[in-house]
């Protein structure tokens, strides 16, 4: 149960690895966050993360759970809250793939969209069945400023986070007034793991900024977050730039 | 022991989103109103796994009477005098009822409910459930005290008749333990004689802190009813400047001859309601020192014998009906704790920081409590307790609540649980020593946790 200055005690990351979720996970621990489950593919990198978080005080449970495979999401999710109230899931587990080699690699191609997709639709729908049942928590979906308009440079990726967003969107929506709360992230060229050796995009950030911005966005029941905020008005912007024009946009 | 209700008839329930009367963090519950002991019965069979818990009137700040995803059982349908001795003042009462309609009913017989909180739109169940206080704590111990009996439903269906002498161990669990070990059907109450309706008080303005404290010492013992307002935000010299009000319900040789005829009159009612559009920001650190400036200017320097009705003595904030809209969508809380006597200290210190932190807090209340009761999780103990209101935007409250946290702990305080909507679970067993003998009871009662509620979970109460 969040507490009434919308502190969460109890977090659910699904994608348990993820650098902007563990900085998150960090800051709300070093609030009121004691129970935190890492939902991720079993790795050395995740039992790290779980110690990691251990050693701030928090009691951490491991759970496997792949992306790719639907079919498992619900009996998961259920299992971890039977285990206690789960006041916040995060979903956070995202690959950004390689646009160039993908467009010749059908199948790699629609990897990303699995992932990042379809298993953030049966995913998605799991927790939220979960927190209808609880009464109470809120869903953060991590979509990318990428959602908001497909980019010949990476449209393979956008299109996923595109049809990830437009989805918890429309959760959002659908959940509204049942006590529950869901909010899509929008973050924008986050240095982390992700984006090892890229060049820094226009407006870079941290996870160290992006998980404020979530956890704002969290006390105050956003429904959208913009990290950093000013991305809202260019990409606002850049949606409405005609096709000839945005075609060429060096982006 | 007797048999439990019979298969009732199942009233629909609503799926609703709750809060406490702080406005925050609300859960979504199935909310049933039984009018019968049946239908108690009968929801208690229909639970999930989510459990029940029982709601009076809500008047609880945070989150203690709502149950997320489970059944939430308002019991202010159930508000029945079932019986009544006007000899000797016991009533025996449904749950449901309201102090406030106690009130109405049996003042005009002599009679005034033994222990008032600074509300009377409580139930007779959630005075039960949080051990309630009122201004006369130091001469005559809280609720509780003063049930003979209760009826409780128990998780296992049956109807149990709780006394303190025949089961204290239920009984002491269920004073104060917040609707956790069961539901309270009905209770038998002590009521208190009174001559006439009217109070007769004496009113004292205090320059700081340390004289309102050292007159309240001094005047605890003459008076049965005592409070001290203090303004929190007033600095430096005028640090906790206070205005004490002590009174005693007046006998009917003290009124004037020509009220004699109607020594017993009340009349129950409010002035106006708050509407639901107030846009956040109302009472901030400005309009609240202003406010406070306003009250202690009003209030006479020294004053005695001034004939006050029940409402403006016991009860000024229920002429206006839900007043807490006035701190709009966000909502607040209240901080409420004790320190046991010999710690000033740390009550002086935690004025200072409220003070010095500017937090508006409008309602800022200061009483000695006397001795306390065997209540597991009954909040009053000897000392002072100090009841805090702010928005819940007020900047810095985290920090400056973690800071007042640290004090109260340090100086073996607690926090009041029917004020609660945001302690830290860690520090409930140093607060409440005798935790994990009301847990022992409750596994006893109710081993499968049926009655459960937010604030439960929140804390890992039982
Ligand atoms: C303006 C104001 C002033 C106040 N002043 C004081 C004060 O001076 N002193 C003081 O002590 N408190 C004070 N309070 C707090 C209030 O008295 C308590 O929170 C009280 O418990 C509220 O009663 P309720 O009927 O609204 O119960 P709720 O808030 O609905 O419930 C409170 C608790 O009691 C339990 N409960 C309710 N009914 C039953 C039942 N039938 N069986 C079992 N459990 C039940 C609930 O489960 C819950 O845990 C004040 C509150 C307000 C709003
Ligand atoms: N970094 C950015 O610039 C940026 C910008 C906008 C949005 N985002 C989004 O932010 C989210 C978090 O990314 P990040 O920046 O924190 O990068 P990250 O550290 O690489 O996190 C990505 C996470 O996804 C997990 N994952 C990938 N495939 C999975 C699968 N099949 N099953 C379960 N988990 C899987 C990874 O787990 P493994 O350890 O198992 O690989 C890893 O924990 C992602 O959704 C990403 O798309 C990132």
């Amino acid at each position: 149960m969040k507490d009434a200055l919308g502190a969460p005690q109890s977090l659910l990351i699904l994608g348990g690895t993820s650098e902007i979720a563990l900085h998150t996970a960090r800051k709300l621990v070093a609030e009121r966050v004691r129970r935190v489950v890492l939902a991720g593919r079993p790795s050395g990198a995740l039992d790290a993360a779980a110690e990691d978080l251990r050693g701030r005080g928090a009691q951490v449970e491991v759970v496997a759970f792949d992306a790719a495979e639907p079919e498992t999401h619900e009996k998961i999710v259920d299992e971890v809250f039977a285990g206690g109230d789960i006041d916040v899931v995060l979903l956070a587990f995202g690959v950004l793939g390689d646009q160039e080699s993908d467009e010749q690699d059908p199948v790699a191609a629609a990897q990303v969209a699995q992932v990042n997709y379809v298993g953030g639709v049966s995913a998605g729908l799991s927790s939220v069945k979960a927190l209808r049942r609880q009464g109470h928590g809120s869903l953060a979906v991590i979509s990318s400023v990428a959602a908001e308009r497909a980019r010949k440079a990476n449209f393979i990726y956008g299109s996923s986070k595109a049809g990830l967003d437009a989805f918890a969107q429309g959760l959002a929506d659908k959940v509204h007034g049942t006590g529950i709360h869901v909010m899509v992230v929008r973050p924008g060229f986050v240095k982390t793991k992700m984006t090892e050796g890229m060049p820094d995009g226009p407006m870079a950030t941290t996870p160290d900024v992006v998980a404020d911005g979530i956890i704002k966005g969290l006390r105050r029941n956003a429904t959208t977050v913009w990290v950093p905020g000013p991305l809202r008005f260019v990409f606002s912007a850049l949606r409405h730039v005609p096709r000839p024009i945005f075609r060429k946009l060096p982006i | 022991m007797s048999d439990g209700p019979a298969a009732g008839f199942f009233p629909a329930g609503r799926r609703t989103a709750l809060t406490g009367w702080g406005r925050t963090a609300p859960s979504v519950a199935e909310v049933v109103t039984p009018m019968t002991r049946e239908q108690v019965g009968a929801a208690l069979r229909r639970r999930t796994e989510r459990g029940v818990i029982a709601r009076g009137l809500g008047r609880s700040y945070g989150d203690p009477a709502q149950n997320g995803g489970g059944i939430v059982l308002d019991m202010t349908a159930m508000n029945r005098v079932l019986d009544a001795d006007l000899e000797n003042g016991v009533v025996t009462v449904e749950a449901g009822v309201s102090l406030d309609r106690l009130i109405e009913l049996f003042v005009p017989f002599g009679f005034f409910v033994p222990v008032s909180p600074g509300t009377r739109q409580v139930t007779v169940g959630g005075a039960i459930g949080a051990d309630v206080h009122g201004k006369n704590h130091h001469a005559k111990g809280s609720f509780c005290d003063h049930v003979l009996a209760m009826d409780l439903l128990l998780a296992d269906g049956t109807v149990r008749t709780v006394t303190p002498d025949g089961d204290p161990d239920l009984f002491w669990a269920t004073a104060g333990g917040m609707g956790l070990t069961g539901i309270v059907l009905s209770a038998v109450v002590q009521m208190t004689p009174i001559e006439t309706s009217l109070v007769s008080v004496d009113t004292d303005r205090t320059r700081d802190l340390d004289e309102a404290m050292a007159l309240m010492a001094e005047t605890d013992e003459k008076y049965t009813y005592t409070v001290a307002w203090l303004d929190c935000l007033a600095k430096g010299r005028n640090l906790g400047r206070s205005v004490i009000t002590c009174g005693e319900f007046a006998r009917l040789d003290e009124l004037p001859a020509k009220k004699r005829g109607r020594a017993l009159r009340f009349k129950s009612g409010t002035l106006a309601t708050i509407p639901d559009l107030v846009p956040g920001r109302l009472p901030n650190k400005f309009t609240m020192g202003l406010f406070n400036e306003l009250w202690y200017r009003k209030a006479p320097q020294h004053k005695v014998g001034q004939l006050q009705g029940i409402t403006a003595f016991f009860h000024p904030l229920d002429l206006v009906q839900e007043w807490n809209r006035v701190y709009g969508k966000t909502g607040f809380l209240q901080y409420q704790f004790i320190v046991p006597f010999g710690r000033e200290d740390a009550l002086r210190q935690a004025v200072e920081k409220i003070s010095a932190a500017g937090a508006p807090s409008s309602l800022t209340v200061l009483k000695r409590f006397g001795p306390g009761n065997p209540g597991y999780l009954s909040f009053p103990k000897p000392g002072w307790t100090l009841t805090l209101d702010f928005p819940t935007n007020t900047p810095g409250l985290v920090r400056l609540l973690h800071q007042l946290d640290e004090l109260v702990l340090s100086n073996d305080g607690r926090m009041y649980l029917a004020k609660d909507s945001r302690m830290d679970p860690a520090d409930l067993a140093r607060m409440y020593p005798r935790l994990e003998e009301f847990r022992n009871v409750r596994a006893k009662v109710d081993p499968d946790g049926v009655f459960v509620s937010d604030q439960a979970r929140r804390l890992g109460l039982a």
